[in-house]
């Protein structure tokens, strides 16, 4: 019997551990996710500041400007707009017309701080959200920004 | 001529891969020995079909025949050669046809190296190869037939992805799908072993050079995909959980877990359901992963097309491989009786806490990877889960693994002396300490995890040597004594030693390439001085130039060090016209010490560019702690125990001459 038991014990210890680890991983899960929101639902129901989420939308034509190696610019879901501060260097793909994601925090001021945006590597690709989101607000098409 | 000629021959490898999976299993079934003997023959005519439809569509893409879609979509006259070549598995039919020629090529290869496998296996396993192969086959042919004809014939093509015209990148999927596939190998063996109702070590014998060959390409294979991120991607990192990245690393994990619990199996003839379970889930990740980037149902980096009928036929495939697989496990599994009993202190003890370890860390990416469409499918809500919550969960379990592979390899077999070794491994154990003491003192308010981080560093190095020291007994009787023994290991111990090796240097470059990375984002005008690190970057200005396809804004940097020359750096941001998109090349000085890294943005139109500058110290150990754990793996491949023809009954022979021959070219990988 003897040995079985410690077969046993250590199943046991095996799936305490596992589930500890899933249990963390559950928890990580929550405090970590970012949610999505198009500049509607912020302009409808807005978002608590200082938390992180996402946010994408077209690049609005003529909202782009720059200040050293701060860039300014609005996103839109045709309803409405949303302006973005970004600090950083933007990607290849990043011009007025364009689907992008930005990754970051609303500040107390209403303006979206964002620590990444991203644009996608083929030109004619519309992030999933985005296409959602135009196609809520009723401004898709299908072929995506400008080009 | 040639895509008809290609088709046709995919259509024949339906058929017989058809033939090969029913004729042997039933041969099996009823010890018909000419019924199972058509399976070694199939296995190759299936690999040769394939093979030549592969030729075909290679030879499509050379001459540039824009009559075939995947060629006009792919491909453009002016390209360089080899990136020609290279454009056959740069997009999704051509990259599915590769899948099948190494499936084809890894079932070729167990009929040829496993001539002395037991029948009725090595007929079984033939049999369970092919019905992937009928999976991926009518896949391609009913899905995403890479030969489909495009009438009028257009002048030029689309031309490829100027992200993917890249050495490295060629090669990645190559890689990679080497090691997908080769674990479809220890999968075929695993279901092979349920059906004969039989799991022995030398079944162990069998798979382990498998996945350790499919382990090593698939560690090179993500190694170059990471490395191409570093430096093509221009944002200077190298791993980005995301999607894409982690389907190949939920294989890895697995399989890196099968490595070792194989062995158990092998030594100590235990734990052998558990290495079954794996050996199925392996393979079922890399098809999962397969499913992940084709069926684009996750968002990523990479942008592939996204199909929903591919998506379906692969979930449908996937379903059933792993609901049948798993079923035929659960039916079987009970019968498979362990052999060898270990205290919970022992190597076996530190290879089942290395499988804990590595499978909960599979699932949680697992987890991380699957979740955002799980949220999306019952609550529609969209979310992405980032590096955050990844390294919040990785860390974790990787500190406790990384602590206990010093210790494990100084365990004995069944009963180990946990006190004994941590007595011999108190001088590492003290250097470690100290190492910690130095970094809480230098690094704590930069990073706290680099205490952790490069005290297992010294922990792991120095262990892996203690370990080494140990078996040669250096210094303890004569040198060259020491040196008898040292010649007289047997590669499997250097293999383990190397990889072991690897992931202390891979430790290392990420802790140190995390923690005093510095970096720069600024605008910088002609004659402008920035300083990172010791280093002191003059912008000589930027200028347009023209590329073979593309038209480029190149920037330089004088680079000088306390005034001494050091080099000069011209990352350019270039314009590509076929397909019109924009790349960023940046400029790296690449040492042991450090890389310098510069990149070049746009400019502003007052003379003034956007650049990028970092130094990462010791960031290359990162991918040369990946070609360490690839190379350590090739060695023990090249271990004669491990030589894929080796015979099951030699054991006797393990310290004799004997050499199987068909085995030599199996294991010439290592060699």
């Amino acid at each position: 019997m003897k040995p079985k038991r410690k077969r046993l014990f250590i199943v046991l210890i095996g799936l305490l551990f596992v589930s500890a680890a899933v249990g963390f991983s559950l928890f990580a899960l929550d405090q970590e996710l970012d949610v999505f929101r198009s500049p509607s639902e912020i302009a409808e129901k807005g978002f608590p500041s200082g938390k992180r989420f996402r946010v994408g939308g077209l690049v609005e034509d003529g909202s782009v400007s720059s200040e050293g190696i701060v860039t300014t610019f609005r996103v839109t879901d045709g309803a409405h707009a949303l302006t973005i501060t970004y600090d950083k260097i933007l990607p290849d793909l990043f011009r007025e017309g364009q689907g992008i994601i930005a990754l970051g925090a609303l500040n107390a001021g209403g303006t979206f701080e964002a620590q990444e945006v991203l644009a996608k590597h083929d030109e004619n690709y519309m992030p999933p959200e985005v296409a959602d989101a135009l196609k809520k607000s009723g401004h898709f098409k299908p072929e995506g920004g400008d080009s | 001529m040639a895509p008809e000629l290609g088709q046709y021959a995919l259509v024949l490898a339906l058929v017989v891969a058809a033939v090969q999976a029913i004729v042997p299993q039933v041969g099996a079934y009823r010890r018909d020995a000419a019924w199972m003997g058509v399976a070694p023959a199939a296995a190759r005519a299936q690999f040769l079909l394939v093979l030549f439809a592969f030729g075909c569509l290679m030879v499509s893409f050379i001459s540039s025949d824009f009559s075939v879609v995947n060629v006009f979509e792919n491909s453009h006259s002016l390209k360089p050669l080899i990136y020609k070549i290279s454009g056959v598995w740069g997009n999704h039919e051509g990259s599915l046809l590769l899948w099948i020629l190494i499936l084809t090529l890894f079932g070729a290869a167990v009929a040829q190296f496993g001539q002395n496998l037991p029948p009725t296996l090595q007929a079984r396993v033939l049999s369970v190869q092919a019905m992937i192969g009928v999976g991926f086959l009518s896949f391609i042919l009913f899905t995403s037939n890479p030969f489909a004809r495009l009438d009028p014939a257009p002048f030029e093509g689309n031309g490829l992805n100027p992200l993917l015209q890249d050495p490295a990148l060629a090669l990645h999927p190559p890689f990679l799908y080497l090691g997908y596939v080769g674990l479809s190998v220890a999968f075929s063996f695993a279901v092979a072993a349920l059906i004969e109702g039989r799991v022995d070590p030398a079944w162990a014998r069998w798979v382990r050079p498998w996945t350790l060959a499919a382990w090593c390409c698939l560690t090179a294979g993500i190694a170059l995909g990471s490395y191409w991120a570093y430096y093509e991607l221009g944002w200077g990192g190298w791993w980005f959980w995301d999607p894409v990245e982690n389907a190949s690393f939920m294989p890895w994990l697995a399989a890196t877990a099968l490595l070792h619990s194989s062995i158990v199996v092998e030594k100590r003839d235990a734990l052998k359901s558990w290495t079954v379970l794996l050996a199925i889930l392996a393979f079922s990740l890399s098809l999962l992963g397969t499913f992940i980037v084709r069926s684009g149902v996750l968002n990523s980096v990479h942008a592939f097309a996204s199909d929903p009928t591919r998506g379906v036929f692969i979930l449908a495939f996937l379903v059933f491989v792993v609901g049948g697989s798993l079923t035929l496990y659960a039916i079987r599994a009970p019968s498979l009786k362990g052999g060898g009993l270990f205290r919970p202190v022992s190597r076996e003890g530190t290879l089942v806490l290395n499988n804990l370890l590595l499978s909960t860390a599979c699932f949680t990416v697992l987890l991380g990877t699957l979740y955002p469409l799980f949220l999306d499918a019952v609550a529609s809500e969209k979310v992405s889960v980032g590096p955050p919550y990844f390294n919040s969960v990785f860390v974790p379990l990787m500190a406790p693994l990384i602590a206990a592979l010093a210790i494990g390899p100084m365990l004995a077999w069944k009963r180990g002396d946990l006190a004994g070794v941590m007595g011999r491994l108190k001088f590492v154990a003290a250097l470690a300490f100290l190492t910690g003491l130095g970094m809480a003192w230098y690094a704590w308010n930069i990073m706290p995890l680099a205490v952790l981080g490069m005290a297992l560093v010294v922990w792991l190095g120095l262990g892996v040597l203690r370990e080494w020291a140990e078996r040669v007994r250096l210094f303890r009787w004569d040198i060259v004594e020491s040196w008898r023994r040292a010649r007289g290991l047997p590669r499997a111990s250097y293999g383990m030693s190397m990889a072991h090796m690897g992931v202390a240097l891979m430790v290392l470059g990420i802790t140190a390439s995390e923690t005093w990375q510095e970096e720069k984002q600024v605008i910088m005008r002609p004659g402008d001085v920035q300083t990172v690190s010791d280093f002191e970057l003059t912008f000589v200005g930027a200028e347009k130039v023209p590329g073979p396809n593309y038209s480029a804004t190149a920037g330089t940097f004088v680079v000088t060090r306390n005034g001494q020359p050091v080099t000069i750096l011209q990352p350019e941001s270039r314009i590509f016209s076929n397909p019109p998109m924009e790349t960023t090349e940046a400029a790296i000085r690449s040492t042991l010490a450090g890389d310098l890294y510069t990149v070049v943005g746009e400019g502003d139109g007052l003379g003034g560019y956007a650049v990028r500058l970092y130094y990462k110290p010791l960031v290359i150990w990162i991918w040369l702690g990946a070609l360490a754990m690839m190379i350590g793996g090739m060695i023990s491949l090249s271990d004669r125990r491990h030589r894929i023809g080796a015979p099951a009954r030699k054991q006797a022979g393990e310290s004799g001459t004997h050499r199987d021959p068909g085995a030599l070219a199996a294991a010439g990988a290592g060699d």
